[in-house]
């Protein structure tokens, strides 16, 4: 792939003529492999219990809760019917919803907190453990994607 | 009986899971196909059998995590080990600060800086360049805007250059990732001791 067409390059505006285009290029392969990553946890073959459209809505909430807008707004396009879930306020309409929400937030936002409670309220929703690991993956995902793109707009905010 | 741990340790504990890994017995194709691409290759760890799970995530993971940690060029290897180590500390994570807190020491034949951290913390005593890299690597652990013009001025005033800046970025930003399925889909315990 075109790695200036990547998520992170293209929400970071790192582009081809951009001063730090060098520096990327030599870590091309990762910034191919972390779009490819974005792929898994968004849209995968195996979706679990998880459609595109709440993975893309949890990716919002979890993008906008991060301050970045930007890439929140990439997501809530996908979002469908979740869309509403980008709302900090919204704590979801049902009690499995509530649940995965209230884990979703914990582990985004205040990580050292979780507990192993936390990860049996999911079980006790009847949330399976597959289902369980493909949830942390959407959220640890972001968190690196988020950080990743809030790192190259200060480099490019600083390059002299 | 296992105790699960709570401090900050460089003797790796056992990471015990808080659900139920994948029978490598019944793994499918696909999860057999992506363990084996995982940095072990002698013993399939909880860890990574719990991982196997979703399989999809985990095949991309494992090579992702390699290429930021070890491929060649940019930062040094045991910075990248103290990007990992500083947001492994802000999220607490005591298996994945263990791991990279002991590369750290051996690939610098020194335990200073992690027994610095250790025991200060963010006020450890450290070199100008190191505390450049921690304090980055802490501050964008807790949150991605937190980490700003004032950190990044100095590590350029530490002498990092924008390949090693990137390589900073990626290392922290990778175990943001990390830390929330280690610290999240399991416990580090140590077998028959007392809480440490």
């Amino acid at each position: 792939m075109n790695i200036f067409e990547s998520t992170v390059l293209t929400k970071a505006e790192v582009t081809r003529d951009s001063e730090l285009a060098k520096t990327v290029i030599a870590r091309g392969i990762i910034f191919d492999m972390t779009q490819t990553a974005e792929d898994a946890v968004l849209r995968p073959r195996n979706p679990g219990a998880f459609g595109q459209g709440l993975r893309a809505a949890l990716a919002a909430r979890v993008a906008h809760l991060a301050g970045d807008d930007t890439l929140a707004a990439h997501y809530l396009e996908d979002a469908g019917d979740y869309a509403a879930l980008t709302d900090p306020d919204e704590t979801g309409a049902t009690p499995w919803l509530e649940v995965i929400i209230k884990f979703v937030d914990k582990n985004a936002n205040h990580t050292r907190d979780v507990v192993a409670e936390d990860v049996a309220a999911l079980q006790n929703e009847g949330i399976s453990d597959a289902d369980i690991v493909r949830l942390c993956e959407l959220v640890a995902f972001l968190a690196y994607q988020a950080r990743v793109i809030a790192g190259l707009r200060l480099m490019q905010e600083t390059t002299t | 009986m296992n105790q699960v741990l709570h401090k900050f340790t460089r003797k790796v504990p056992h990471w015990q899971p808080r659900l139920t890994p994948v029978d490598l017995a019944n793994a499918s194709q696909e999860q057999l196909d992506a363990l084996q691409v995982t940095p072990s290759n002698t013993k399939v760890s909880d860890y990574v059998l719990t991982l196997a799970h979703d399989v999809e995530s985990l095949s991309v993971r494992s090579p992702l995590f390699n290429a930021i940690m070890y491929d060649p060029g940019g930062m040094s290897r045991a910075e990248r080990e103290l990007g990992a180590l500083g947001a492994s500390i802000v999220n607490r994570c005591v298996y994945c600060a263990a791991v990279h807190a002991d590369r750290h020491a051996k690939l610098k034949n020194d335990t200073t800086v992690s027994d610095e951290l250790f025991a200060n913390g963010e006020k450890a005593e450290l070199g100008s360049r190191d505390r450049a890299i921690f304090d980055f690597a802490r501050k964008s652990a807790e949150a991605p805007h937190a980490a700003g013009a004032q950190e990044m001025a100095a590590l350029r005033k530490a002498g990092l250059s924008n390949e090693e800046i990137l390589d900073l970025i990626l290392s922290a930003a990778l175990f943001g990732w990390a830390n929330r399925l280690m610290h999240v889909l399991g416990d580090p315990v140590r077998n028959g001791e007392k809480h440490e």
